[in-house]
């Protein structure tokens, strides 16, 4: 007997290709995963979407790049400055662009970050130069592995480990830490929290120094898996990531994950098995947004909220 | 007919006004000219999504979205047979639209019709969503529009664009429709509608006990906003030119949203100061982008320096003054007189 939708899925692909693709599904949605964790952290601590985080983002891959090629750094050595410069410039650019906004209409804080983040796009011109670049890919990471008939890059099975093993460590700061106690009670109530003595701006700063570390790290994993850099490499990925954090359910970190990997496999199935719609790619997010807002606004993973009169 | 001081002050200024933009389109340089004239499209432009941002309070940031539409519908309809074929030369244009030619007028409001129907299409179910996630769902929306665009090339002509658009939109249409604009929203907050849409920006839930169907205000708006947003674009297409698919992306609506910002969020007059403001600046600092010679300082041409300059300029304003220019406010004889009676006791010696 003869199932037409079986067939059509065995003329379109094999067992290995469908391997393939789940391994660069994986990886693509673990760097979605680690970008959608700093927006939903934000987000929970400051209702804000931070829209320079994708700018964040490429700013971490940047100065990885100039670690290597200018500085002729080892690319483990230029992996870590740009992780701590990047955090620090997280933690920067929300002292200035966000912190003297904190108790303005939200409104006000979201153009703020939309001018954040086009500032920083222009700056990345200015400085870096609109052209792109071409990263160099360390051995480690651009070797081809072998695992049965499979093959891939070597960092797109980095990828998922360390974002998993990224996403432990956090889970065990946000739940076992005080500074992670304390980043709960501020995403639950800010003038509360603040009455029961916690430093709201150190807990803020650090929630920011941890999401751009995060999306330092999936900047520059992101230039070894695809080699170019541009000013503007930012922008799809920020606004994916932050549907991602939609969709998991914003505020909440687990959420956000499963979120990126979901956008991630979805991307890449769409496209592995209906070839005709990959001109339509980065719509596919925007459709799943939408249709999450409109079904279950608070994601997947999220908490019903009372609309407070 | 007897008229009051202020009356007859505004004929006065309209007719300063008429008699600069019949100077301006005798006496300018075609450069100089066309910045004159971007400016009627931005005030267009700025007017419309201040209805939204400003007067409605629902911050949507898909203008370029609706702009696309409009543009694209528009030139559809005036391009010549010849003109299509030339520019459909990788995929053949749809038959039923390769042979449609309209004059200017009617293809404009037909373009604005149009992107009001996507505007109601949209707004329906996006409208129910606030804040920030309404925001988010613009935007998704624009770019959707805009990837359907790039990838329905029998009907767009996809990422190759329109090439060679007649160049319909002078000085005097140009300044006619936003003169049109700045009228219709005087009278839209005068009448009963703009006070609902205030209210509904104000307290959406008193404005329900109050009897007002919020959602319908909501939709209403944002319908409106984007009819004027589909003639904007269809305007800028006509003057540029070209379109293509890239011209509407994120940063699009980014200057817009720049621009009532800057003016003033909920002001008519702040919208139109700042569109003319950002527009002249926009092209006056270009000179930031070419190389210096500053003192003893060279320096190279320095591409995107201006807009860095902008960004800055954006920044500032809503950290350290967020209401703007004109902060809600509108600009009338009474408000000027009362600022010149200020200043004029504070120059007195005491």
């Amino acid at each position: 007997m003869q199932v037409p939708a079986f067939e059509w899925i065995k003329n379109l692909m094999t067992f290995t290709l469908f391997l393939q693709h789940i391994v660069n599904a994986l990886s693509l949605g673990s760097l979605y995963a680690l970008l959608a964790i700093g927006y939903t952290m934000v987000y929970g601590i400051l209702r804000l979407i931070n829209f320079a985080h994708g700018d964040i983002f490429m700013i971490g891959a940047y100065v990885a790049f100039y670690g290597t090629a200018l500085f002729v750094l080892p690319w483990w050595a230029s992996l870590l400055i740009s992780i701590v410069f990047t955090a620090l410039f997280g933690i920067g650019l929300e002292r200035v662009a966000y912190k003297p906004l904190r108790d303005s209409p939200r409104i006000s804080i979201m153009i703020s970050a939309i001018g954040a983040s086009f500032l920083l796009e222009n700056l990345a011109v200015l400085i870096f130069g609109g052209r792109p670049k071409g990263v160099e890919v360390p051995k480690v990471m651009g070797q081809v592995l072998n695992i049965g008939s499979v093959s891939f890059l070597g960092v797109s099975l980095f990828i998922p480990i360390i974002t998993f093993g990224l996403f432990v460590l956090l889970m065990w700061i946000v739940n076992g830490t005080k500074t992670g106690i304390a980043m709960r009670a501020v995403s639950t109530d800010i003038e509360t929290s603040r009455l029961m003595g916690i430093d709201v701006n150190r807990v803020v700063s650090f929630t920011f120094g941890l999401g751009s570390l995060l999306a330092a790290f999936g900047g520059i994993m992101w230039s070894y898996k695809y080699p170019q850099l541009n000013p503007l490499m930012g922008v799809m990925p920020g606004l994916k990531c932050f549907i991602a954090a939609v969709i998991g359910g914003i505020g909440n970190i687990g959420g956000a994950v499963l979120g990126g990997l979901l956008l991630g496999i979805i991307e890449i199935m769409i496209v592995a098995f209906f070839p005709t719609l990959s001109g339509y790619r980065d719509a596919f997010a925007f459709i799943l947004l939408i249709i999450v807002l409109l079904v279950k606004p608070t994601g997947l993973l999220g908490k019903r909220q009372a609309e407070k009169v | 007919m007897k008229m009051n001081k202020n009356q007859l002050y505004t004929v006065v200024a309209l007719c300063a006004i008429l008699l600069f933009i019949v100077i301006a389109d005798n006496c300018f340089d075609a450069f100089t000219l066309r910045v004159f004239n971007l400016c009627a499209i931005y005030i267009i432009l700025a007017l419309s999504l201040n209805l939204l941002n400003g007067f409605t309070g629902l911050f949507s940031l898909g203008h370029a979205g609706f702009m696309a539409v409009g543009a694209y519908v528009c030139a559809l309809l005036t391009m010549p047979p010849e003109l299509k074929e030339m520019n459909y030369f990788l995929t053949p244009i749809v038959p039923i639209l390769k042979n449609i030619t309209l004059p200017f007028f009617p293809s404009l409001l037909i373009a604005g019709l149009a992107s009001a129907l996507v505007g109601l299409l949209i707004g329906a179910p996006v409208l129910r969503l606030k804040d920030d996630y309404l925001a988010i769902a613009t935007l998704g929306f624009s770019e959707i529009i805009r990837v359907l665009i790039t990838n329905a090339q029998p009907i767009t002509n996809g990422a190759q664009g329109l090439k060679g658009l007649p160049r319909f939109s002078t000085t005097y249409t140009v300044w006619a429709v936003a003169g049109v604009v700045v009228l219709f929203m005087v009278l839209l907050m005068r009448s009963s509608y703009g006070r609902a849409m205030k209210a509904v920006r104000d307290d959406d839930l008193a404005a329900e006990a109050m009897g007002i169907n919020v959602f319908k205000v909501k939709v209403t708006s944002f319908t409106v906003s984007s009819f004027w947003a589909g003639i904007g674009g269809a305007l800028l297409g006509h003057m540029i030119t070209t379109i293509d698919p890239k011209m509407f992306t994120f940063s699009l609506t980014y200057n817009i949203v720049l621009i009532v910002v800057l003016g003033g969020v909920g002001s008519i007059t702040g919208s139109v100061l700042a569109a003319i403001l950002v527009t002249v600046l926009m092209e006056a600092l270009r000179f930031l982008d070419e190389p210096m010679n500053f003192l003893f300082i060279h320096t190279g041409g320095l591409p995107g320096l201006r807009m860095v300059v902008f960004s800055v300029l954006l920044m500032i304003v809503v950290i350290f003054r967020q209401k703007g220019i004109m902060g809600g406010k509108e600009l009338s004889w009474a408000s000027v007189a009362a600022f010149r009676e200020r200043h004029s006791r504070k120059g007195r010696p005491q």
